[in-house]
């Protein structure tokens, strides 16, 4: 039988704040056990909640990137559980009415075409604490730091149709929220983290097949197996005549599986109502235009505008626009070097090293202004493009900038025709062979003169005048 | 010398012409709940410590030249607000050993207005009572018959003012719990309307009905307290910023040409002696000038059901944080966390506050939200759009606090229904939001018995005035229990 | 309606309540007749009307994002059964 995979994602993102949703705590990562959670956090009795102004922000902003309705007015409901890292005994979120609605991204495909995945929500809610289980005599510990941390929860319709499908809506989401500044979309640090519901049905069947729900996936990777494991998982059951088992599971990394979460599969009753401590967020539209005047320049948008203003292909455009600081980082080069050819050093070289030193674009070794210096020797002919590579290392090993160590290298070209000459007058005197072969109409043997040039010069000749003065002459 | 029935006002005048001290009139407090609180276990804690101190320091204010008007006068605060390094139990065994690390807002502004606070007041556990007898720490009794309810949940606080032990307590109303015990005991209970004081560090009941209140001698007095707890705290994000006006500037209005409308649902079924004194007490109004109106509301009796779907939804959730871990009471001996949870809350909780937090889980969970909880609000908003529409005719509605007087200790502790009806006059004024106060205008059978006054929203001034107006002109509120007023 | 055992025990595990076997009837007793009560409210009409959750007619109030509080933490661990290392201790979570 043909199966047909229907994936829908829940993710969530936590907001870049200074404080936490409904206090005044910290949300910095990392600090030690409880000592960023407040009375708020720890839902002592007699306290109660105000709301952070950027959250709304932020949510807005979201909104508005993924052409949603940013409602007008939204509510705060209490989601009521018992577990040991949430304090209050419910969660605060938004039920019925939250802050964004009907939104959608486009996607583009492997074969280049366009697939549209519907944003049937994003509500902000609270973060829980975390339970620690090492070191405690077999008991658990609770540090509530994260408790109380905004968070956006973007949850997508079940438009998707593959892992790969998942990750490519995962990765437009996580450069949404990274250029629109709401989140460091830190998955390591558990910033940005998805939820994704996994069904299948015969190919050509209306309803849904039923649905699993795999739980805390944080990164790009672990989404793509998880989801392939359990479309892989549910197929082999069906076939096998048997029934998928509407339920929670965990994707276990070691053994690339998913699990069923048995013990947590209680009837869940959450008993939300709205939260009386809380009034509705109200979003007026003299709000909504500054927020909306405050927007960054999407990725879309920006793709755009690189291919226009700068004649750049839609590959380069690709690598160019995955964040906002490597966008800023080439045109900052672009400013005063060839745009061209800062693309090709931004995607080439400079990427190649970030990648392979596992260093931040904002961390540069090589800051756009160096790398804009060194550009503008290819392009005055001081360096070759190959010694350009030779001095781009050099700078990135922090030996100074691109003009420092020309000089300190003697790197600089060999542009005298007259010195050129003689080199290429010894060439050819000691290759009487290959000069024949030439003669014989072998255009190919040019390489091999040339090679042999720029060895004798350290590769300092001037490459275009090299070529030239051979033709001329062995063609005598 | 401090006399016991001094009021606020009286203590004011007297320290401020250095006829008497804060030290000398807390000392009297102290001695008085000393004397007298072993018979009606009106406080929890006392603080005979903590509130001489703070009388030295008032009295060196005053000396200073930088007393305020209460600087130096002895109160209770109900042992819901949160005091700082004072133990505040809500009377609940979960909260027994619970020593706040902070102030609530309403502690906070009566301390810096140099208030001494002399201990905390004893109160139905969690606020869930009508009659103070959910207390962990025992039954307040009524200083006016040892074997009868003060009311409740402020059961303590008005026992506590009442008796002459205090000049002024602080209180909570979610459903009455100011006012119905005041009506009981014979005192004025007063409740702004919803926003009007901060509800930061009070303990939450039900959050979208709780307000903070006064229990007090006359409604001067709680004008004055008024004063000082009422507007806006960035720290409550229910509370209005609404200005607040000088209340006691406008106690002294006169109401001729004013409305009163008396609903004429409050009489059907009302004892009739408690009826007699509510007409009286209108005849008093009549004399004045006011304009007495039948008004009309018609579906009082859904206000009582649709709060006990309300305010247990709420509270059931509110409690929800008392789980053994971070504060409160921990059950010994739990090998999971299930039990870690169930031990602590069966153990650490009373039968009445069981009973709201289940009724509560049960109107909210799947399948009766809407046939209950949904149902209530809707509810809620029909008998707030009731309100208003008599406030387009009136000033002010008017009529009994209670249904009866104080009843028995025990007598009503096996029917819930029995002791929530209790609240009829007095729920409405919590669904809507609006003040409402209670004064002592009769005696039935030897017991007080209160008329209410209910005003539109943020409009506490009429209120006041009306209540003040009654206070010039009768004597009830002076009535001493056992008779030596 | 009446209000049966396993009602009763449902409610109390979402509450986290323990009720006893012998507790069951009484519980069941008077939550019968607290439901019987609030049950009244069916035959009202409230047809058109809005829900009201709250008393006021306010928005929410927004505050600056700002850090405002103070690492407290041993203060308020005083207050806590067990902790050990700064962290709220409970015994084990199965997840």
């Amino acid at each position: 039988m043909q199966w047909e995979v229907v994936i829908g994602l829940e993710i969530h993102a936590q907001l870049a704040t200074q404080s936490k949703i409904f206090s005044g705590a910290s949300t910095a990562y990392g600090a030690a056990p409880n000592t960023q959670a407040d009375l708020v956090t720890l839902g002592y009795p007699g306290v109660l909640p105000v709301l952070n102004q950027d959250v709304v922000v932020m949510a807005a902003k979201f909104g508005l990137a993924v052409d949603a309705t940013v409602a007008p007015r939204s509510v705060f409901a209490r989601k009521n559980y018992f577990y040991p890292d949430l304090p209050k005994g419910y969660q605060i979120s938004q039920y019925e009415l939250p802050i964004v609605e009907h939104g959608h991204i486009d996607l583009t495909l492997d074969d280049g075409s366009v697939k549209r995945v519907g944003i049937t929500r994003a509500h902000l809610e609270e973060d829980a604490g975390k339970s620690l289980h090492e070191n405690l005599d077999g008991k658990t510990g609770i540090d509530l730091n994260r408790a109380g941390t905004p968070l956006l929860e973007i949850v997508s319709e079940p438009d998707i149709r593959s892992a790969k499908e998942a990750v490519n809506y995962m990765r437009r989401i996580h450069q949404i929220v990274r250029y629109l500044g709401i989140s460091d979309g830190n998955m390591q640090e558990g910033s940005f983290r998805c939820d994704a519901n996994v069904s299948v049905r015969p190919r050509g069947q209306e309803e849904f097949g039923t649905r699993t729900e795999i739980k805390n996936l944080n990164s790009f990777r672990f989404v793509e197996k998880a989801i392939n494991f359990e479309i892989e998982r549910q197929i082999e059951v069906l076939e096998d005549g048997g029934k998928i088992v509407q339920e929670t599971r965990l994707y276990d990394s070691d053994r690339d599986e998913t699990r069923s979460m048995r013990g947590k599969e209680e009837a869940n009753d959450y008993r939300y109502f709205p939260d009386p401590d809380l009034l509705p967020v109200e979003i007026s539209p003299e709000f909504l235009a500054a927020v909306k005047s405050a927007m960054p320049e999407l990725p879309q948008a920006k793709a755009d505008r690189l291919i226009e203003q700068y004649g750049l292909k839609a590959a380069e455009v690709e690598v160019l626009t995955a964040s906002r600081a490597m966008a800023d980082y080439f045109e900052a080069v672009a400013a005063s070097a060839d745009a061209q050819l800062a693309a090709n050093w931004v995607c080439g070289e400079l990427s190649g090293a970030l990648n392979k030193d596992n260093v931040d674009i904002t961390d540069s070794r090589v800051d756009a202004a160096a790398l804009a210096q060194l550009i503008q020797r290819i392009s005055d002919n001081t360096i070759s493009g190959k010694i350009a590579k030779e001095v781009f290392a050099a700078m990135w090993a922090g030996e100074g900038g691109a003009d420092e160590i020309i000089a300190a290298k003697g790197l600089k070209q060999i542009t005298d025709s007259g010195a050129i000459e003689a080199v290429v007058d010894q060439v050819i005197a000691d290759n009487p062979d290959q000069v024949q072969q030439f003669r014989d109409g072998k255009d190919k043997v040019l390489g091999f003169f040339v090679g042999k040039v720029m060895q004798a010069t350290q590769g300092k000749a001037n490459p275009g005048q090299v070529n030239q003065m051979l033709r001329d002459k062995l063609k005598s | 010398m401090a006399d016991p029935r001094h009021t606020l006002a009286e203590m004011a005048r007297l320290l401020a012409s250095g006829a008497t001290s804060s030290r000398e009139l807390t000392e009297a407090a102290l001695a008085r709940i000393a004397a007298a609180d072993s018979e009606l276990n009106s406080f929890i804690t006392v603080t005979g410590e903590a509130a001489l101190a703070a009388a030295d320091r008032a009295d060196a204010q005053r000396a200073a030249g930088k007393a305020g008007p209460l600087t130096g006068i002895p109160i209770a605060q109900k042992d819901i607000f949160c005091t700082a390094g004072v133990a505040t139990t809500c009377a609940s065994r979960m909260l027994e050993n619970f020593v706040s690390p902070y102030d609530a807002t309403v502690v906070e502004r009566l301390n810096a207005a140099g208030l001494v606070s002399v201990g905390k007041t004893n109160m139905d556990e969690f606020a869930m009572g009508s009659s103070n007898e959910t207390s962990y720490f025992g039954a307040v009794r009524n200083p006016w018959d040892a074997a009868r309810s003060p009311g409740g949940s402020s059961g303590g606080s008005a026992a506590a003012v009442a008796a002459g032990l205090v000049p002024l307590a602080t209180g909570t109303d979610t459903g009455g719990s100011v006012r119905q015990p005041a009506a009981l005991c014979g005192i004025t209970g007063f409740k702004p309307s919803y926003g009007r004081v901060s509800r930061y560090g009070m303990i939450a009941f039900a959050s979208s009905l709780d307000q903070a209140g006064v229990l007090a001698l006359t409604a001067e007095d709680a004008a004055l307290i008024m004063q000082v707890i009422a507007g806006f705290d960035e720290r409550d994000s229910t509370c209005s910023d609404q200005p607040v006006p000088d209340y006691t500037a406008a106690l002294e209005q006169s109401v001729a040409g004013r409305k009163i409308g008396v609903p004429t649902e409050y009489f059907a079924g009302l004892d009739a002696a408690c009826a007699a004194a509510t007409h009286a007490a209108l005849d008093v109004y009549r004399q004045l000038g006011a304009e007495i109106v039948d008004v009309r509301l018609p579906n009082l009796s859904l206000a009582v059901p649709a709060y006990y779907v309300v305010a247990p939804a709420e509270a059931s959730s509110n409690l929800s944080r008392y789980d053994g871990i971070r504060f409160g009471y921990r059950a010994a001996a739990a090998d999971d966390i299930e039990s870690l949870y169930k031990n602590t809350r069966s153990a650490g909780f009373g039968e009445e506050v069981k009973r709201r937090i289940m009724t509560g889980t049960y109107v909210l969970s799947a399948g009766y939200y809407d046939a209950y909880y949904l149902k209530a609000q809707k509810i809620r908003q029909l008998i707030s759009n009731d309100l208003a529409k008599c406030f387009e005719q009136v000033d002010v509605i008017a009529g009994p606090t209670t249904p009866t007087p104080a009843f028995r200790l025990g007598e009503k502790t096996d029917d819930p229904v029995q002791m929530y009806l209790n609240d009829i006059y007095t729920v409405s004024a919590n669904l809507a939001g609006l003040p409402g106060i209670s004064v002592p205008c009769g005696l039935v059978d030897g017991l007080p018995v209160g008329l209410q006054f209910i005003g539109s929203l943020f409009d506490e001034a009429t209120v006041l005035n009306f209540a003040h107006v009654f206070q010039q002109q009768t004597d009830w509120h002076t009535l001493v229990p056992g008779g030596a007023g | 309606m009446a209000i049966t055992r396993k009602d009763i025990e449902h409610i109390a595990h979402l509450a986290r309540l323990e009720v006893s076997d012998a507790e069951v009837p009484a519980y069941a007793d008077k939550l019968d007749k607290i439901i019987g009560f609030i049950d009244t409210l069916e035959q009202a009409e409230t047809a058109g009307l809005q829900p009201m959750a709250h008393p006021l007619q306010m928005s929410q109030r927004l505050r600056e994002d700002a850090v405002t509080a103070t690492d407290q933490r041993d203060h308020y661990q005083q207050n806590a059964a067990e902790t050990t290392d700064g962290l709220y201790i409970v015994p084990r979570v199965v997840e």
